[in-house]
Formats: C-alpha cells, sequence, structure tokens
C-alpha cells in the first residue's frame, strides 16, 4: 500500500528484515564458527602499565604439547593505526609496552587452555618505566622515558588552538561573562559480545571473519602488517554482537589470527576474555574542559572559548579526531559569532581510549549545556527560553565552517518541554527536571584516509525476478541492512523481504566505510538509491517497449512494472539489456572550511535532539532515581519508525549509564572494575520508561531526507541527568558520573555554606600554540563561500 | 560417558570434566544460538533451561544437568514455526545485535510459563539478571507483553 507521500516501504515500522534469524540462535557470530582443524589463538598482556622488553623467551612455550606456532613482534614488526598520522601501534610488541594488556605474544595451539598454558610459559624480561597515569602527570616533565616518541612536550600527544571571528571583541561586548570548569570521567562500550576474529589462509589468501564495525579499515591494516596486497586477503564482517565504536580500529587479535593461520595452514580463532574486553577499550576519552561565555544581559551569546584535556591512554587510536570532535560541534547547535577552541590530548599508561557513541562530543555537549543552564540562571532567564534564543537557524554556516541545512530543533525542545510538563513541574527538594539539546553528525564529511572515492557503494543485480544488493556497510545492530533492503524495495516496487542482501564482504561488496558516525543510512542509503533508480528505470524502459507506450507511464509498485509481474519484467529487461546489474555510491559534499583541522565536524546533515529527565535524588544518601525521559530527535525522515525508536531508547540507555554509574578507571595501571558485575551499567530495574517523538525535517541531501538516528540522541541526556540533579536538591555536579557520594559531597559543601558543587577544582596549563585565526564564513548557505580545501 | 537431554533430543559424550554446559553446547553439539557474555555468572547471556527454570550455563557442568530437560533456543521454535516470544522479539525490535537475546528469551519463556500475565514489573525483576546494551530494554519489555497477550 502506498501512503500519502507515495511511499510503500519508507516509513512504515516494519521488522529488520533478520529478525528471525536473531531470534532462533542462527545468526553466526564469529565466536560461532568452528571449523575443523581450528586452533585457538591466546595472547600474552603486559602486566605493567609502562616497560621496556629487554628479552621474551618462547622456548618453553613452544615445546608444549599442542602449540603449534608461538609469535611475536618481531614476526610482525609493522606499526598501523587507524589514523595516517598516528600509526603507532603494533599487533605484538617486543621494545615496550604502554600499558596493561598490551599484547606482546600470540599462541595457536589445539585446545585453548593449552594455549592459555604457553602463554604463561613465555618468559618476559622487563626493565620497568614510571607510569603516567593521569592528564597533570602527562604534561609535567617524565621521569622516566616519554610514552610515545612523538607528540609533545612531555607526554602531550596533539595541541590543537583556533580561534573563528574575533573572541575578545565578543567577550568585550558582553554584558555577562561566566567560567566553568567540568570533568568527563571515560567508559566503555561494553558490548555484551566478546571482540572474536577467526582466520583462514587458503592458496595463498587471508580470510578473516570478524566482529568489526569495518571491514574495510581492518582490510587495509591486514594488508600493511601482514605485507600483503590487498587482493590476497578477504575481510568478512560476521553477524554482529555489538559495538557502539569499539568495534572500529583494528585490532592486534585480527592480524594476530591471520598471521598465525598463514604460518600453521589451519583456521586460527581467538576471542577475547571478558576482562581483555575492557583492556581493549578505545571508549571513552576521560575529559577536563574550561569554557568561558559572554552573553549580552538579554541573554546572547557574543564569544565563546572553550579548553579540552583529553587523557588518551597508550596510543594515538582515533584520538586525534577525538580532540577536535570536543570542540567542533558547539556551533552546529548554539548560534556563537565568536569562537575559540584549544584542544589538548595526552598519553597515560591506560588503554587507548578511542570513539564511544557520539565520539568526543558528549563530553563538551555535557559541559556547555550546564554551562549555559547556570549563565541563565545569573541572568534570572528561564534556561529552556535562553537557550532557544540562541538556536542555530536552518540552512545557515557556523563561524567555524559547519553547513548546517535542516534543523529541527525549535519541534524537538517544543515536544520534550510541552510533554513533560517542564514548566509546571512539581518543585519540591529531591524531585527535579533538567533539560538538553544536542546534535550530531550524519557521517563524517571527510574519510578517515583522505582520497576522493565515494565513500559508499551500491550494486544491485536482478535475474529471474530475485533482487541482491551488494554494499559493504556492516550491520551492527543498528539495522543498516533493514534500511538497505527497504531503500531498493522502495525504488523497485517490491518488500525488504523480496530484497537479498549480501555486507561487509571485502571480496564479494563495494567499499562503505562502515558503521561509525553515523553515516550508514545516510550514505549508503544514498548510494542505493542511485543504484536502485538506475536497475527500476532498465526495468521500466523493458516494460514500456514491451506495452508500447512511453516509459513515464509505466506504473512501479505492488511487486509490478506497468503490465508485468516484476519476474516477467526482470525477464524482458534482461532479454533487452543482458545481464542486469546498477550501481551506485555516494560522496560527500566539499565543504570542510579553509583550515587546518575543518576536517573533523563537516558533515552532510547534522540530527538535533532535545530531552527532558525527571527524577528523584536523596540529599541524604545520594540515590537518585530516574522516574521519566522524553525524547525527541530530529531524524530528517524515519525510513522505519520502528528502528529509530530502537535507536533513540538505546540511546537514552547508554546516555543514563554515563550519566549516573560507568567509569573505566584504573588504579596502578590496573582496571578497577574489569567485569561486567563490577563495572556498573543500567539492568532492567534501572531503565525508566522513554517517550519519544520522531521530528521529521525532511533534510535536502539525506535518502528520503532522512538523518541519523544512532548516536545524537545520547547526548542531552547526561546533561539533562546532572541538570535535574540541580533541580532536585540545588548542588551542581560538573562531574560525569553523578555518583551517590558526589552528590553527598555537594550536599555536604552546600550546608556548610561552601559552593554547592561538586566538579575539578581548575583546569591546567597547557602549552597550547597561538590560535590559527580563521576568517568566519558568509552566514547564509545561499551566499557563496570562498572555496573550502 | 554423559547422556544429556537437549531441546528433546538425546546426546551421549565423553567430555573433559571441567568443560562447562556452555562449552559444551557450542563446541560438542554444535548448538551456537546460546552466547557468552563474561563466562562468570554477571551477565545473563548464556542462560538456558533446565527443567524449565533459567540457569546460567557458564556456571553448570554438564553432570549436574545429567537427566534433567535442558531447552536451548534453538529448542523454542515448533519446526519452522516461532515461538510467540521469537515473534514479537523480531516484530517490535526487542533484538538488536541480538547476541543478548537467546539468554533473554529463554528467561522470559520460563516467567510466562509460570505466568501467563506478568506486569511489567514482575517482567523486570525476572529479566533483572540479563544484560542488553543495544534496546534500552524497552522494546524487550513490550515485546514480553505482546507473547503474553498473544499466548494468553
Amino acid at each position: 500500500m502506498t501512503d500519502s507521500n507515495g511511499f510503500s516501504v519508507i516509513g512504515k515500522a516494519l521488522p529488520k528484515v533478520d529478525g528471525a534469524m536473531r531470534v532462533t540462535g542462527q545468526a553466526i557470530y564469529a565466536d560461532d564458527m568452528l571449523p575443523g582443524r581450528t586452533l585457538h589463538c591466546r595472547i600474552l598482556r603486559s602486566p605493567h602499565p609502562h616497560a621496556r622488553i629487554k628479552s621474551i623467551d618462547t622456548s618453553a612455550a613452544r615445546r608444549i604439547p599442542g602449540v603449534q606456532a608461538v609469535i611475536t613482534g618481531e614476526d610482525l614488526p609493522v606499526k598501523f593505526g587507524i589514523l595516517p598520522v598516528t600509526q603507532d601501534e603494533r599487533a605484538l610488541e617486543h621494545e615496550k609496552v604502554r600499558y596493561v594488556g598490551d599484547p606482546i605474544a600470540a599462541v595457536a595451539a589445539t585446545e585453548e587452555e593449552i594455549a592459555a598454558a604457553a602463554c604463561d610459559a613465555i618468559d618476559v624480561e622487563f626493565d620497568v618505566l614510571e607510569p603516567v597515569m593521569s592528564i597533570d602527570a602527562a604534561l609535567a616533565n617524565p621521569r622516566d622515558e616519554r610514552i610515545q616518541d612523538y607528540g609533545g612536550p612531555n607526554n602531550i600527544h596533539k595541541l590543537v588552538a583556533l580561534e573563528f571571528g574575533d573572541v575578545d571583541a565578543g567577550f568585550a561586548k558582553a554584558d555577562h561573562v561566566r567560567d566553568d570548569v567540568f570533568f568527563f570521567q571515560g567508559n566503555t562500550h561494553l558490548p555484551m559480545e566478546q571482540h572474536s576474529a577467526i582466520a583462514t589462509y587458503v592458496d595463498g589468501k587471508v580470510t578473516l571473519w570478524s566482529s568489526t564495525q569495518v571491514v574495510h579499515y581492518v582490510h587495509r591494516a591486514l594488508a600493511k602488517v601482514l605485507e600483503l596486497p590487498m587482493n590476497r586477503i578477504r575481510v568478512i564482517g560476521a553477524a554482529h554482537g555489538g559495538g557502539f565504536g569499539g568495534k572500529t580500529d583494528p585490532f592486534a587479535h585480527e592480524i594476530v589470527v591471520a598471521k598465525l593461520a598463514m604460518l600453521t595452514g589451519r583456521p586460527v580463532k581467538c576471542t577475547l576474555t571478558r576482562e581483555e574486553v575492557f583492556y581493549a577499550h578505545r571508549g571513552r576519552h576521560p575529559v577536563l574542559m574550561w569554557v568561558r561565555t559572554g552573553v549580552t544581559k538579554d541573554g546572547l551569546i557574543t564569544a565563546m572559548h572553550f579548553r579540552s584535556a583529553l587523557d588518551g591512554g597508550a596510543y594515538g587510536s582515533y584520538g586525534v579526531a577525538s580532540t577536535f570532535y570536543t570542540g567542533a560541534l558547539q556551533t552546529v547547535t548554539y548560534d556563537i559569532p565568536a569562537y575559540r577552541f584549544e584542544g589538548c590530548r595526552v598519553f597515560t599508561n591506560k588503554p587507548p581510549c578511542g570513539p564511544k557513541r557520539g565520539h568526543g562530543t558528549p563530553q563538551p555537549r555535557f559541559a556547555i549545556e550546564l554551562h549555559l543552564e547556570k549563565i541563565a540562571r545569573d541572568l534570572g532567564l528561564d534556561p529552556v527560553d535562553f537557550k532557544r534564543r540562541n538556536f542555530v537557524k536552518p540552512m545557515t554556516r557556523t563561524v567555524n565552517w559547519l553547513r548546517v541545512t535542516s534543523c529541527g530543533l525549535d519541534d524537538c525542545v517544543k515536544n520534550v518541554i510541552d510533554q513533560s510538563g517542564y514548566r509546571n513541574r512539581e518543585r519540591r527538594p529531591g524531585r527535579g527536571m533538567g533539560f538538553a539539546i544536542s546534535s550530531y553528525l550524519s557521517g563524517a564529511g571527510t574519510a578517515i584516509y583522505w582520497n576522493d572515492m565515494p565513500h559508499s557503494e551500491v550494486q544491485i543485480k536482478v535475474d529471474r525476478g530475485g533482487v541482491t544488493a551488494y554494499c559493504g556497510a556492516m550491520d551492527i545492530g543498528q539495522g543498516s541492512d533493514s534500511v538497505l533492503a527497504a531503500i531498493v524495495a522502495e525504488e523497485l516496487g517490491l518488500q525488504p523481504d523480496d530484497i537479498r542482501l549480501v555486507t561487509a564482504d571485502t571480496d564479494t561488496t563495494p567499499i562503505d566505510l562502515g558503521s561509525y558516525s553515523s553515516r550508514v543510512t545516510f550514505m549508503a542509503g544514498n548510494a542505493a538509491i542511485e543504484a536502485a533508480r538506475k536497475m527500476r528505470a532498465m526495468l521500466v524502459e523493458a516494460a514500456a517497449a514491451n506495452m508500447g507506450g512511453d516509459p513515464e507511464s509505466v506504473a512501479v509498485g505492488a511487486g509490478r512494472i506497468g503490465d508485468f509481474s516484476f519476474e516477467e519484467a526482470s525477464i524482458l529487461a534482461e532479454t533487452r539489456f543482458g545481464t542486469l546489474t546498477s550501481a551506485g555510491s555516494y560522496t560527500p559534499p566539499k565543504i570542510a572550511g579553509p583550515y587546518k583541522g575543518s576536517g573533523v565536524g563537516p558533515s552532510p546533515a547534522y540530527s538535533y535532539s532535545a530531552c527532558v529527565v525527571d527524577l528523584d535524588a536523596d540529599a541524604r544518601t545520594g540515590l537518585v532515581k530516574i522516574n521519566k525521559v522524553w525524547i525527541a530527535h530530529d531524524v530528517g525522515h524515519a525510513i522505519n519508525p520502528l528502528l529509530v525508536e530502537g535507536q533513540v531508547e538505546g540511546s537514552v540507555y547508554m546516555g543514563l549509564g554515563e550519566a549516573l554509574m560507568e567509569e573505566q578507571t584504573f588504579r596502578k595501571g590496573l582496571h578497577k572494575w574489569p567485569s561486567m558485575l563490577e563495572y556498573k551499567s543500567p539492568t532492567f530495574l534501572d531503565m525508566p520508561e522513554v517517550e519519544t517523538f520522531i521530528v521529521e525535517t525532511n533534510d535536502p541531501e539525506g535518502p528520503y531526507g532522512a538523518k541519523e538516528a544512532g548516536q545524537g540522541p545520547l547526548l542531552p541526556v547526561i546533561p539533562a541527568v546532572s541538570a535535574a540533579v540541580f533541580d532536585a536538591l540545588g548542588v551542581w555536579i560538573d562531574e560525569i558520573p553523578v555518583t551517590p557520594e558526589k552528590i553527598v559531597e555537594a550536599m555536604r559543601r552546600k550546608a556548610k555554606g561552601e559552593p554547592a558543587r561538586y566538579g575539578p577544582p581548575r583546569f591546567p596549563d597547557i602549552p597550547y600554540p597561538p590560535c590559527i585565526k580563521v576568517e568566519p564564513p558568509p552566514k547564509d548557505l545561499n551566499v557563496a563561500a570562498p572555496a573550502a580545501i | 560417558m554423559i547422556a544429556l537431554e537437549v531441546n528433546g533430543e538425546r546426546f551421549e559424550l565423553l567430555l573433559p570434566v571441567h568443560k562447562t554446559l556452555l562449552e559444551v553446547l557450542r563446541e560438542d553439539m554444535q548448538l551456537t544460538g546460546t552466547k557468552h557474555g563474561c563466562e562468570l555468572g554477571e551477565c545473563g547471556t548464556c542462560t538456558v533451561l533446565v527443567d524449565g527454570r533459567p540457569e546460567l550455563s557458564c556456571l553448570v557442568l554438564p553432570i549436574q544437568v545429567e537427566g534433567r530437560k535442558i531447552t536451548t533456543v534453538e529448542g523454542m521454535a515448533s519446526g519452522s514455526q516461532l515461538h510467540p516470544l521469537q515473534r514479537a522479539f523480531a516484530e517490535l525490535g526487542a533484538a538488536q545485535c541480538g547476541y543478548c537475546t537467546p539468554g533473554i528469551l529463554l528467561a522470559s519463556k520460563s516467567l510466562l510459563d509460570g505466568n501467563a500475565r506478568p506486569t511489567r514489573d514482575e517482567i523486570r525483576a525476572a529479566l533483572a539478571g540479563n544484560l542488553c546494551r543495544c534496546t534500552g530494554y524497552v522494546k524487550i519489555l513490550q515485546a514480553v507483553e505482546l507473547a503474553a497477550e498473544r499466548m494468553g
């Protein structure tokens, strides 16, 4: 049935195409594979946070019956890393270890227990170095040696300093200027599925199945480290058991099983233990932040200065991008006429941090939402009205050259404020509501490695009525396969279950850059539309020729192409054109600004969210109970509202976990809570009712107007929780997570007449370089901007 | 030699004594629908039913369940006919990545077998030992309620 917009599939709440497979136990995840003769791999990891390796003796391990191969860093010396600028990792390290858990050696054996015993039998001699465990320590002169031999001074990895417009003049114009300091503790993805990979080596070709979010980046890393051409390597995404950003880097175990398969000629599998998953990490950076904003007495922002210091852990990972992201998107929600951003990432002897849902933006979002809430209260303004007065407008450019097209912020706010009864909320001690907004990318506008090729490609094959769509996109549970099927079905007049999908296989599918930066619906979706429309044109032309009419008169839908069934039309078209294949691709527009560092932040479209949290907070115990969350998300156009709701609800859940309990912290280099029992995450009993509002703004460039849904809705939840705690108890918790201890301590300070706040006392002195000054672009999108780079 | 009855099928196996039921199901019976998230009894992912009651298969040795009826996710459907819980989970998007789903389905089945129309709080309590990182639990609760309604 076609709806009033002419759609028969798009916009319908349909079950996922892989739903039945996932509820019957038939989906094959990487660890479910156990081909005959499979060897099991275990990895020996560093027990020290920082040490030089003096020697590695594997002879005893090799003598254990059942051990088939033992490798060390000397077998895999080539360095890799997700970003071209930070190729600082080895699959196995033979010179120096930089965090507890850093891989040193790997064993392939007939049984997992034998492999583990062999790891125990490897004798490593270390020269232990002083570990660097905090941002302050990393900024100071190291007692022994630096963690990495690049970056600096001291253990600084990256410094950035950018200024857009005249910030000092903006502050001079302000009637009120306020500074605040915030801290966001690190946390981790905690996917239910432990990372797993299995490799084979047959006929001189490596095949790797992995629980990765990005088959293409694993493919590139394997080629580099194994020193094989990419055409000798095939990477297949196995059914995926949860990523949230944590399976976006290429990992040591993926490279190691490939190497061991090459050496032994047998399948080799490695599944990380849960404890290893905590150390593999690549999760949310701990970030210390300082922000200063100037406002007029009417509540208009005149300038903002934002500083961040990221505790990056031991390696680069996505860290340079994460650093830029802590400064990039402030301007995408609020119209900031002059903006200065100084960012710093340091190395510490902890597992590397990287991207987690919202990559680099939940921390500054927490900071600026609370900061602006405080400014509103300073001015005696209503926080909602104050924020709303400063919202960006659709079809504008921000001061840092980001292009805002569709923007549904006003509708989002109206929904959550009206429906939650925020304005008329019950005012009594212990009960509070908090409000916050946010924005996120619909795909990064630039690739991880700079190139001018498409970011997503889709091929379609039709024969005898069967339709197969091929795309490198990896469904990690968010439903990207279902989105692809829906789009192809819509264009060809079919239903999603008529479409066969082949995805995430570097041999058989064209490139897609994978499930990160909320890019798949937007980019693969646009590629799929192009491919499907080309296929449709062939089917329509063949049908028209056989009907004696012109193609415009051929109706497509309900399984028919004009007078013919889809199968009949496909036979006519194949007879007319030969093999029926079509292809489409998507390349984001070149919209990055003319300055170094402009590659992080641009996106073809931004999603917007608004949230209200209602909670009870106990003044005596500090315990917080979330009563309800109202969340509105501008998704552009919901291709499948059921999947959008699922992403929004999952984001709210993950945001609440981060806001209230999740933290990845260390004692002497050891994770304090490396198990699912100790690392607190919300259970069925903690999760409140969520009321979701889908706002549709029909983005001009999104597929059918769609934007992202998977990450943006997490962002406003965290500041809304802290704002609600203030509303309930009159204390500011300027540090995430908002734990009972922090609330109790803030209440104690309040009772003593000290500032009613718990948070970092100061922001450290950081040797930021002089700002690169960037002239802002014309604000109106209809006015041409100078050539971008 | 040990004899186990899984999904109504009898398996006779010679096993190392330390192997857990989880490992035996996955590696020796190729019933890989049962997943693992921690292997320490903390996440609920490996839940199976033993005589209809949920048990964490990572903490059970095969000898403890000899002669008892074990049900895994592979045993929920009748032939190609999905169990109402499976159907409701698929329809409502209660399985995103699907990795926690087998354990949650079985814990839900045990609940509904003993309490045909549980309240939402009863469902929360029954599933409190099962973690899910994708869904925020919302659609799972709705799916269990929908299945209960259809089975009722």
